[in-house]
């Protein structure tokens, strides 16, 4: 056996693969389930206020390509939450993100 | 034209994305950060950096799998937090390695020190060595893979690899040379 083959052997016995919490899992999941809501509560308002302007009537077909990726997203994962579960607190991070992420959705579909 | 399966196509991808890779990222994050409160933190950006970014992702991908990409969002997430923290890697990786290590008692007496010693000689690598030996052996990824994460070469991520292991024994046999 060679140095680099101790090595290596040493190296995978060192960095084993870490497993996530199942709290980490469910916060993660309910996370981006919300997002997923957010992003289709952004698309609504936003298809909601732009078809009132005729400029915008050529649009909707963008809408609901953009829209249907994100509403749609994770319906396997949203299968395994409860629908009512809220977060109280603890996702300063996630709830960031959602927000970033609708922006960057409704910039997305307004162009 | 987008169409309802094409959207249901990509929601099954993405949670497939998540399912596969949850560990990986995490085990990324982990010993990048080296606590477990941070790697939750980094986990969790990624994966909604990578919801975000998923449909150009899967059109600009060509069929090749996505861990690469997922993992290179982690790397600069990762580079950010310690930008904006002023901070480095914490060197005490808890026991990550011990605790998950299927050994006998005995074994994990005699090993514990043995593996503490690399994951210290690691942690003290250059960041581009210490991402490298992370990848390959904690999640697995082949040179292919790393070279797309790292966005080098494969010849140059071989390279990489190599000079990372003969440094780490060269700082184990040497350990007061540091």
């Amino acid at each position: 056996m060679n140095d680099a083959f101790d090595m290596e052997t040493l190296l995978r016995s060192a960095l084993v693969p870490v497993e996530p919490s199942e709290a980490l899992s469910d916060r993660l999941e309910r996370g981006l389930s919300e997002l997923t809501d957010a992003a289709a509560d952004e698309l609504a308002d936003w298809e909601l206020s732009a078809m009132r302007d005729p400029r915008n009537w050529g649009r909707p077909v963008a809408a609901v390509v953009v829209g249907g990726a994100a509403a749609g997203a994770l319906v396997l994962v949203r299968a395994r939450q409860q629908h009512n579960r809220r977060p109280g607190s603890g996702l300063p991070a996630l709830a960031h993100g959602i927000r970033d992420a609708a922006s960057d959705l409704r910039k997305r579909v307004g162009g | 034209m987008y169409e309802e399966r094409d959207k249901r196509r990509l929601d099954d991808e993405f949670t497939e994305l998540y399912r596969t890779h949850l560990r990986d990222v995490y085990s990324y994050s982990y010993y990048r950060v080296g606590n477990h409160h941070d790697a939750e933190d980094l986990t969790e950006q990624t994966f909604l950096q990578a919801y975000r970014h998923f449909e150009r992702a899967q059109r600009e991908s060509n069929g090749r799998p996505l861990r690469p990409w997922l993992i290179r969002i982690a790397h600069n997430l990762a580079a950010n937090y310690y930008r904006d923290r002023s901070r480095r890697p914490q060197t005490s990786l808890e026991d990550a390695a011990v605790v998950s290590a299927p050994h006998s008692t005995a074994e994990l007496a005699e090993g514990r020190q043995e593996l503490h010693d690399v994951l210290q000689g690691v942690s003290k690598l250059p960041e581009d060595r210490r991402e490298a030996l992370i990848m390959r052996f904690a999640l697995g990824m082949d040179n292919r893979e790393i070279a797309r994460a790292i966005d080098r070469s494969e010849g140059a991520t071989k390279v990489l690899i190599h000079r990372a292991i003969k440094q780490l024994e060269q700082g184990l046999k040497e350990p007061g040379d540091e």
